[in-house]
């Protein structure tokens, strides 16, 4: 697991490039870091990798404190770096070999595991070629065998699909997917809001080095969109005039095709609201939840943050 | 120590087979050892048939040892490349930070990489003196002794250690090839004037004299290698913010180290400098110990040894006894060929020498001239002694009036840079490289200024005007 508390770091003794960032990250869950360039996300990571120093707070990273025992932290960690860094002139097997020894793996159990990831990942038929000539999905899932060749507890992910084409970047997303396990603790930073959707339990809003949200998807959409919004479609137009809504309905927005209602409790309101509708002649063809997406929490969080006006 | 050999060698096996792969560094290696060679053997067939000729036997007898020590210098060029590589190169790659994430510790990642830095270009340059003196065995000419080739191989072997470790400071603290590359330039041109000066110990000096640039040049490898694992941090590898001069920052730390916490000079006084002091203690006590060994030491040698050298006759010694009573009557117009500001300047400027010096050797330099200084001390009495003054009354009346603040000013001094020396290769995990030498040199200004300057004007002043006087009286007779 993965635990921080005020955890800071300051640059040059004027900048702080995480400022009090305070997570929580149980085993078996994927929190998704979110933020512009430079907001914190990578020496958020590099701290927790005991890379850098923090200026202040703590870290705790699978059971181990990261200024105390940074060798142990690092060995219990696997990190997949926003460059994948891999060594050109090693072929795959090689490479996954060397890491095994880095991290001190026995020669049987090293074999072992690295036909096993280069299996899993589909490199097993390129494992004999030099990196250099692998396609950039290769490359990065390389990256990502090698960051769990000695099967750590703690993953983080430094944008894992930066840059890559989209079939690729789906192809490392699967994996990530696959990797979700009961005893593992995965951190993610991405620019890819739509893959911080797909793969995390929680997400963090990170922006210059404070974390301005953390929560599961659900709590983020409420917290910062307000409540959640229904949507009557209608045949053709229908001039539903004045409505007598349920407590705790508000009309959110009309037209002559269609009605919107923020709702605070939808199991209870809801079947009163299709009702009211239907007793009117209503000719509805559809009543469903307003699809609400991350980029919107995102950008609002963003605006709210640069003091700007967030355009939906 | 097993794991931690296994450790450096898993990190120098990678790099020695990357380097094999890698076409741009075995290529020219190899040109080099294979066209070199042939290269300096006939140039030197060409240049014995010369001097044979028109003569010329000192360069005859001493040609081949330089040849050989310029052929082994050759491949070893290249070790900046490899170590440049190594850090750096990996750096603007982004294979560094993979490692770096590892449990693999700074030491082993340190050790391995200079091991590789040093190993290859060595090889290549001890193949390519093999090759030459292949060829040179064929010739009618002198073949240099075991010693000497000894001697040549242990140098080349200091000079590659001197490079790579440079070289690996210098990586450590850039964040891009280019810019390693113009840091190393600093290397290059220092190890290029070190070669021309080994060039003039092998022509003019005796094969022993090479032991001493062995010395130099392995003390100072030494000290470098000690200075790059103190400084080796993760955190400064992965940093941006190394190639920025920013020197707001570099003021207010030196500022604030300077100031420390004093309102006013008088609290500076009161405060800062006997706390400085106190920190300075250590090496206050080795300066000023090793300052009277060398009093001591060269007196002695000066009264034992001299006497085997020149015959010290009664004539010889009245002969310098009216030499020395000449030049005492001169010193009533002391004042005006050395007025006392002017040698004032003189003394705070040896003590900034003493500084440069220390700083680029880690205070060894600085310290061997702190240490000839005061031989030269010891030495003027003992050859007052061999002509029949007394050495107590020439220290008391010629040295000790001013050299109570002089000596005291230069111990201060010297100390301080002994300090700056000490700490540039001390480990210190929460600064950097920079900053570490900012803090200690903010160190040595504040004795400097609040200290050696007031004490060597006092010195100025006491050696015109007083230490004068006192000779005269004291030496009534001359």
């Amino acid at each position: 697991m993965i635990e921080c508390n005020d955890l800071s770091k300051q640059f040059n003794n004027e900048f702080w490039a995480v400022d009090g960032v305070t997570l929580n990250i149980k085993p078996g869950q994927i929190l998704a870091l979110l933020g512009q360039n430079g907001a914190g996300k990578t020496t958020t990571v590099r701290m927790l990798t005991a890379l850098l120093n923090p200026t202040r707070g703590w870290a705790r990273v699978a059971g181990y404190d990261v200024t105390k025992k940074p060798d142990t932290v690092r060995a219990n960690v696997g990190v997949l770096t926003e460059q994948h860094g891999l060594y050109m002139r090693m072929t795959g097997q090689e490479y996954m070999d060397y890491f095994g020894k880095v991290y001190g793996l026995n020669a049987e159990f090293r074999k072992q595991r690295s036909q096993y990831l280069l299996e899993y990942f589909g490199l097993a038929e390129a494992a004999r070629r030099r990196s250099g000539e692998y396609s950039k999905g290769m490359k990065q899932k390389l990256a990502l065998a090698r960051a769990l060749i000695h099967d750590p507890s703690v993953l983080l992910l430094d944008e894992p699909t930066s840059a890559m084409d989209p079939e690729s970047a789906q192809l490392v997303r699967n994996e990530i997917a696959r990797l979700r396990s009961s005893k593992r603790t995965i951190i993610i930073c991405t620019h890819n809001l739509a893959e911080a959707e797909a793969l995390a339990d929680s997400i963090a809003i990170i922006y210059r080095g404070k974390i301005l949200l953390n929560g599961t998807l659900d709590e983020l959409k409420r917290d910062v969109l307000g409540p959640v919004e229904y949507e009557a479609v209608f045949a053709e137009p229908f001039d539903a005039g004045e409505l007598n809504l349920p407590e705790g309905v508000e009309l959110a927005f009309r037209d002559a095709t269609s009605l919107r209602f923020r709702v605070d409790a939808p199991l209870v309101v809801n079947p009163k609201i299709v009702n009211t509708l239907t007793a009117r002649n209503a000719p509805l063809v559809s009543f469903q939840e307003v699809s609400r997406k991350l980029e919107q929490v995102y950008l609002k969080t963003m605006a709210d943050a640069q003091g700007v006006t967030y355009a939906a | 120590m097993r794991r931690n050999l296994d450790a450096v060698w898993l990190v120098a096996r990678r790099e020695f087979i990357d380097q094999f792969r890698d076409w741009r560094i075995v290529v020219p290696m190899l040109l080099l050892i294979s066209v070199f060679p042939f290269i300096a053997d006939d140039t030197t067939r060409q240049a014995i048939t010369f001097m044979n000729r028109f003569g010329g036997d000192l360069i005859l007898d001493n040609l081949i040892p330089f040849v050989i020590l310029v052929i082994g210098f050759f491949p070893l060029s290249f070790t900046l490349v490899v170590a440049l590589e190594s850090f750096v190169g990996e750096k603007e790659r982004g294979t560094i930070e993979p490692l770096l994430s590892s449990p693999l510790e700074d030491k082993h990642l340190y050790l391995g990489k200079l091991f590789v830095g040093i190993t290859t270009p060595l090889v290549f340059s001890f193949l390519s003196i093999g090759i030459y003196l292949i060829l040179v065995s064929r010739r009618t000419v002198e073949f240099p002794s075991a010693y000497m080739l000894a001697l040549i191989f242990m140098l080349t072997f200091a000079h590659a250690v001197l490079m790579v470790s440079s070289a690996i400071v210098i990586s450590v603290q850039a964040t891009t090839i280019r810019a390693a590359n113009l840091m190393a330039s600093f290397v290059v041109v220092p190890v290029a004037f070190l070669l021309q000066g080994e060039t003039v110990l092998i022509f003019w000096g005796n094969e022993d004299v090479l032991w001493y640039a062995i010395a130099g040049v392995t003390l100072l490898s030494g000290l470098l290698v000690r200075l790059g694992l103190a400084h080796f941090k993760r955190e400064y590898l992965l940093g941006r913010e190394i190639d920025t001069l920013n020197f707001k920052n570099m003021y207010r730390v030196f500022r604030t180290r300077f100031v420390g916490g004093a309102k006013s000079v008088i609290e500076w006084y009161r405060i800062e400098i006997p706390l400085t002091l106190r920190q300075l203690k250590q090496p206050l006590a080795i300066v000023t110990i090793l300052g009277i060994v060398c009093v001591f030491v060269s007196y002695f040698w000066v009264t034992v040894n001299v006497p085997t050298f020149i015959d010290i006759t009664p004539e010889r010694t009245d002969e310098f006894r009216a030499m020395v009573g000449d030049n005492i009557v001169t010193l009533d117009r002391l004042d005006e060929q050395l007025p006392a500001p002017l040698l004032f300047f003189y003394n705070a400027r040896t003590t900034v020498v003493f500084l440069l010096m220390g700083l680029v050797s880690f205070g060894t330099l600085g310290l061997t001239l702190f240490m000839a200084n005061f031989a030269l001390v010891g030495g003027i009495l003992g050859a007052a002694d061999l002509v029949g003054f007394s050495p107590l009354l020439t220290f008391s009346v010629g040295v000790l009036p001013h050299g109570l603040f002089e000596l005291t000013a230069v111990v201060i001094a010297t100390a301080a840079m002994l300090k700056v020396g000490a700490q540039l290769v001390s480990p210190n995990t929460d600064k950097s490289l920079g900053e570490s030498l900012l803090l200690s040199l903010a160190d040595w200004l504040r004795v400097y200024i609040g200290l050696v300057v007031p004490l060597l004007a006092i010195a100025a002043v006491v050696e015109i005007y007083i230490t004068t006087a006192l000779i005269k009286l004291a030496f009534p007779h001359l």
